[in-house]
């Protein structure tokens, strides 16, 4: 039990390096201000399919396929795929990688699957069970707004409080050997939950299981803020930030100079209307793939915690009156292989 | 427990004070103005079709099925949820909004074909209004019958 630190904390032998990584997103996330980062932004959301969800898994198979081709490598070279989506039994995924023939675990984290993939991916690798592995998670606001919300034309009013769905899947290859940037430490997450109710509200039923994630990691592993160029959680939006910010203050870190959030990245919420921020589990993977990757790669920042946060309910438990769990898995990911 | 109650309550009271309220005052006078729009139009359609002999009781059904259209129309052309995300209620409550309710899930379910989706996802939203519409139109006849 060597690599474990603390309750939930691992810190890798041979930390796995990401050796590639691939961006694709729709039309929307394509005039934020992130657009520059991308692979490929979308002109059409359908992409030329005729269903949302094929559209989806249509984004899924192309960015693994551009992952793999950036990294150099085959298919064939592949050990392993970890990913996961938004929709029913993860179609979105199995759908776009059942020509791929390379072995797949199925994930389900909500919007925390780009962290929970990374984690698996990089504790398989170092174990020894695997060379290259990638992995993956998307998301698509049409096909989320269809199964969790209402019909895209229903006249409604979304509430202040509300995220947007980001369509785009974002990818990564892990290898054994690499120049980095490195996967050094895993902290996973345990679920919270607060008691919020409101699924118009996703970042405040995120917001305690993010900072419980994060005040757990530098106990575990003995850091402090200080530590970091950047702590990024993934979707909690403005609200959500907000409140993160402060329960972590409860436990004596100041995080305040370091933390942001994709779902705040990757929207302008004045001119792109999209309230609170950025949601799904595209949001994190893209701005992992695009933004966070390419600005580690010119030093912008050497080390990062990346802490993806997943709201883990259905329509029907909401329905049915029940609180929203949440969750949060951070990784370090580090220029140097510490 | 009680430890975690009083944390939930703490929590509850902290998520409160962060989120942002909606624009009460704007959003009442949008759905004023736009509501107070569509049901001007729904009188002058009367008007016209009592301009050509009919009763008012068939100019109203006329009338109706107008609107009806017209909602439906909008929400095909893509323009009825930007007039909702604005008026709010406004847009919901006329029949415009009824006929918006019907058809968006429609469009929104034909993959999964004209049974399972159109024909049953059709009443996801605008269902519970047509069933409780009906048991209160029942409870009203109930009590017309007897005053």
């Amino acid at each position: 039990m060597g690599k474990r630190l603390g309750k939930q904390t691992v810190k890798f032998d041979s930390p796995p390096s990401i050796i590639a990584t691939a961006s694709t997103v729709g039309p929307k996330e394509g005039k934020g201000p992130l657009a520059s980062y991308f692979d490929v932004v979308l002109q059409d959301p359908l992409w030329g399919e005729d269903s949302w969800e094929k559209a989806e898994s249509k984004i899924v198979q192309k960015t693994i396929e551009r992952v793999i081709q950036k990294a150099n490598l085959a298919p064939e070279d592949i050990n392993y795929i970890f990913a996961g989506d938004l929709l029913n039994q993860l179609t979105a995924s199995t759908f776009g990688i059942r020509g791929l023939n390379i072995p797949f675990f199925g994930l389900f984290g909500a919007c925390s699957t780009m962290s929970e993939s990374i984690s698996l991916g990089a504790m398989v690798i170092d174990g020894g069970f695997a060379n290259y592995v990638v992995a993956e998670a998307s998301s698509h606001f049409c096909s989320s707004e269809k199964q969790f919300r209402f019909p895209l034309e229903l006249g409604t009013q979304r509430p202040l409080t509300a995220s947007w769905t980001v369509t785009g899947s974002g990818a990564v290859v892990l290898a054994k050997n690499g120049t980095g940037p490195y996967i050094t430490h895993v902290t996973t997450g345990k679920i919270v939950d607060l008691g919020i109710k409101d699924p118009m509200n996703m970042g405040a039923a995120m917001a305690p299981a993010a900072a419980d994630t994060i005040v757990t990691h530098f106990q575990d592993t003995g850091r402090t803020p200080n530590d970091y160029d950047l702590i990024i959680t993934g979707d909690l939006g403005s609200v959500g930030k907000e409140l993160a910010l402060e329960l972590v203050k409860k436990s004596n870190y100041d995080i305040e100079n370091v933390f942001s959030d994709c779902g705040i990245e990757i929207f302008d919420p004045v001119t792109q209307d999209t309230h609170a921020g950025g949601s799904g589990c595209g949001c994190s993977a893209v701005t992992l793939a695009g933004y966070l990757y390419k600005e580690m790669q010119n030093n912008k920042w050497n080390r990062i915690l990346f802490i993806p946060t997943g709201a883990l309910m259905s329509p029907g438990s909401t329905q049915q009156g029940e609180s929203i769990p949440g969750i949060a898995h951070a990784v370090v990911i580090d220029n140097q292989r510490v | 427990m009680a430890q975690m109650q009083d944390m939930k309550k703490e929590y509850a009271q902290m998520v409160e004070r962060v989120s942002p309220k909606s624009h009460t005052v704007r959003d009442c006078a949008r759905a004023f103005w736009v509501g107070g729009v569509i049901c001007t139009m729904g009188q002058l359609i009367t008007n016209i079709i009592k301009s050509f002999g009919y009763n008012q009781d068939e100019a109203g059904l006329l009338t109706t099925i107008t609107l009806v259209f017209l909602g439906i129309l909008l929400t095909g052309l893509d323009i009825y949820d930007s007039i909702g995300k604005y008026a709010g209620a406004g847009s919901i409550v006329p029949i415009t909004g009824f006929a918006n309710a019907m058809v968006s899930p429609a469009i929104e379910f034909k993959k999964e074909g004209y049974v399972f989706g159109v024909g049953a996802r059709m009443f996801t939203i605008a269902g519970p209004v047509i069933v409780y519409g009906v048991i209160a139109s029942v409870i009203v006849g109930i009590i017309h019958y007897f005053i």
